[in-house]
């Protein structure tokens, strides 16, 4: 099990654009936003926080969003859709060792790129480490259940890479408009904003354990119940071949 | 000794019926062949020794075990090669070999396995840069990793150029050397004709015959036709009163025999003794495709 862990991680690393993409771009937007003296200025707006203090939560949406809604479904669906599945089902190994493997190291990469944000937030821009250190962990962990979950049933019920690629990306542009990735949340209508809090990763959550002061359970609790919910219907539905 | 036993097997899907009724044995040690057209049910057949699928009907025993119930007692002792299953196109050669072998408690030093085919020089390379012969060479050291008493291989020479083909070939032949017992699925006359020792062939969903390709052969019609320009003119009545020669005619300065028995012993003899030498001779005799078709033709 170990080796196949290690194998993932290894062909997660080559492909450049993911790693990239999932691990640093957050990282690099939030070095680019700062750069932009209009948003590291305290703003009476956000309570005399600044623009990039507001937009903290939104970075881990698109890292947790990118991994679990383009990365995750992609790489189960090719697997399933070129044999890789099939042909490790003839094996003692079972396939399903695979897919825990590619949720780790998913999951690993999601880790490295929020501490990454986080320690750089902190030391370029002084953004205050979460506030609320457990609740922040607890954040992140849930909402990439639940958006990790999310994913596996996209691979599970699509029936080709391609439409998985499709339906994916549709999900991702959602989840990330809803995350305040493309607008930031204080412009949003407040229907959406309520909306936004409760579609996984849970950007409230994120942002209330972060520059809050904890996350609300209610909201933890719905990232729970999506991660749940979404796991059994992918667990029941998912094809090996 | 028995090592493969299939009895009365069936399989359908929905309303398509992908095996109707095949029975076979396959002997120890030896390279087992099942021929027949596309669609015929030869992968079903395999998938359902293999564990991967469910037979309606019909027992299945592999080495002693029952595909489904022992299905992991059986991956311990099947090396497979699917039909078109591929891997990540990011992983290296050696890496996937490594990996596989990690999954077997006693398996084959990958290293040596992947010199024997061949590999050495693509171990750093990735899988999706190799050629479609290394590709199917991986696919077999793969399925060779971890000291499988039977291999089973679906297709292996499907989509290989004549070179990689053959030297394929002679890697399983290799493979029957040291002691594995070969199941091999194909629609290759010439590959069945060369590697196999006993065939079943497959049409429909039946078995319409289990035998050594020469066995098969020889249950066709066993005509012969032999062709040759003479160096001087020859009376074709003389061929004629051959009994070997049922059919004697010359078309554009060729004389066209038809027979059976030792056709060309005794047309050669007849030449000699009247001093004619016999130039772009040609031999026809039936092959393997010859009593493939037939056998297919007859149950249709």
């Amino acid at each position: 099990m170990l080796k196949v862990i290690q194998v993932e991680a290894k062909l997660f690393l080559r492909e450049g654009t993911s790693v990239a993409f999932a691990v640093l771009f957050p990282t690099i937007l939030l070095l680019v936003l700062g750069a932009i003296p209009a948003l590291r200025t305290p703003d009476p707006k956000f309570a005399g926080l600044r623009f990039i203090d507001g937009y903290a939560g939104t970075l881990v949406v698109i890292t947790l969003a990118f991994l679990g809604l383009q990365r995750l479904p992609a790489a189960v669906a090719t697997y399933r859709e070129r044999g890789v599945l099939r042909r490790l089902g003839t094996t003692p190994m079972h396939p399903g060792k695979l897919l825990a493997a590619q949720l780790l190291v998913n999951l690993l990469a999601a880790v490295v790129s929020v501490v990454l944000v986080v320690g750089v937030g902190k030391a370029v821009f002084d953004i205050a480490l979460p506030h609320s250190p457990f609740g922040f962990l607890a954040a992140v962990l849930l909402g990439a259940a639940a958006l990790f979950a999310l994913g596996l049933v996209i691979a599970a019920l699509a029936p080709t890479a391609k439409a998985a690629a499709g339906w994916a990306t549709l999900a991702f542009m959602l989840i990330m408009f809803f995350g305040g990735a493309y607008l930031p949340r204080f412009l949003l209508p407040d229907v959406l904003n309520t909306i936004g809090q409760y579609l996984p990763p849970g950007v409230a959550a994120l942002q209330d354990s972060w520059i809050g002061t904890a996350p609300s359970l209610l909201h933890l609790a719905i990232m729970t119940l999506i991660a749940l919910l979404a796991g059994t219907v992918a667990a029941k539905t998912f094809r090996w071949e | 000794m028995a090592i493969i036993e299939v009895v009365d097997l069936g399989k359908r899907y929905g309303p398509k019926v992908a095996v109707d009724e095949v029975s076979f044995t396959v002997e120890e040690g030896e390279i087992f062949g099942i021929l027949g057209p596309n669609g015929a049910g030869k992968t079903t057949t395999v998938e359902c020794v293999e564990g991967m699928r469910v037979p309606d009907r019909g027992t299945i025993r592999v080495d002693g075990l029952d595909p489904r119930r022992d299905r992991d007692a059986l991956r311990q002792v099947l090396g497979v090669q699917l039909q078109e299953s591929q891997l990540p196109d990011r992983i290296k050669v050696r890496e996937a070999l490594d990996l596989y072998s990690s999954f077997y408690p006693d398996p084959a030093d990958w290293r040596e396995l992947m010199a024997r085919l061949g590999l050495e020089e693509q171990r750093n390379a990735e899988f999706g840069k190799l050629s479609g012969g290394q590709k199917q060479r991986l696919s077999v050291a793969l399925a060779l990793v971890g000291k499988p008493r039977i291999a089973v291989l679906d297709e292996l020479t499907t989509g290989l150029d004549p070179q990689a083909r053959r030297d394929t070939w002679d890697l399983i032949e290799g493979v029957r050397d040291s002691g594995v017992t070969v199941l091999l699925v194909t629609h290759f006359m010439e590959e069945a004709e060369r590697l196999c020792d006993r065939l079943a062939v497959i049409d429909a969903g039946r078995v319409v015959a289990i035998d050594t390709p020469a066995g098969l052969v020889s249950r066709v019609d066993s005509t012969q036709r032999v062709r040759f320009r003479p160096s001087t003119p020859i009376d074709l009545a003389l061929f004629r009163d051959l009994p070997e020669v049922s059919e004697a005619r010359e078309h554009g300065g060729r004389i066209h025999l038809t027979g059976h028995g030792n056709l060309l012993h005794a047309v050669t003899s007849v030449l000699a003794r009247n001093q004619v030498v016999a130039a772009e001779l040609r031999i026809d005799q039936a092959s393997l495709d010859d009593a493939f078709v037939e056998l297919t033709k007859r149950e249709k």
